[in-house]
């Protein structure tokens, strides 16, 4: 049951890195990006209930914060701005 | 896997998934992808969350831990979606030929 889980999961995260690599503007890999992270959040928390172990949900939250905080970096540097504004 | 639930809402949150990056294929632009992939993903992994949730227990540590990442996922990632429309708006990139409403750019010529 999780192989099937897991298999429809790796397709998803392989349409996000084709928008990656295919995508025409800037804006899009930056979505992409942001996509593939959250669904990494989702993948290890089917990792947790796979193993019965619960340190895999330190790493989706601390995924989840990091996805978050690279995207607005990216997003300052889409807008012209520098870091320290 | 012995909660019933909590194999439903993992199904459902990994069909979610599977259909918002499809969207992200799909759609002709940067805007309508933006709108398919996050909204779809975000409900989708929340989904999962609350599956394996139930599937450790809700008042049991992983549950909570679970519930929390739950509350990070939706509160962060409609942020950065809003960003990230935003800032392309900003930078001047162009809607698809076939969109019929684009208020934010009335709303700062005015």
């Amino acid at each position: 049951m999780f192989t099937f889980l897991f298999f429809f999961l790796i397709i998803a995260s392989f349409m996000c890195l084709y928008r990656v690599m295919v995508g025409p503007t800037p804006p899009d890999r930056m979505v992409a990006i942001d996509i593939l992270g959250i669904i990494v959040v989702g993948m290890c928390a089917l990792f947790a209930a796979q193993t019965k172990r619960e340190f895999y949900l330190y790493i989706a939250i601390s995924w989840s914060i990091l996805s978050f905080v690279g995207t607005l970096a990216l997003v300052k540097f889409l807008e012209g701005r520098g870091f320290d504004e | 896997m012995s909660n019933s639930f909590a194999v439903a809402f993992i199904i459902i949150g990994v069909t979610f998934d599977l259909l918002g990056c499809l969207g992200l294929i799909r759609l002709p632009d940067i805007y309508n992808r933006l709108q398919a992939a996050t909204k779809s993903v975000t409900l989708g992994t929340c989904a999962i969350l609350f599956g394996v949730a139930l599937e450790f227990g809700i008042i049991n540590s992983g549950g909570i831990k679970a519930l929390i990442c739950i509350l990070f996922v939706m509160f962060t990632s409609p942020t950065a979606a809003h960003a990230l429309a935003r800032g392309s708006h900003i930078r001047g990139f162009k809607l698809w030929k076939g969109s019929v409403v684009d208020k934010l750019k009335k709303d700062r010529e005015s």
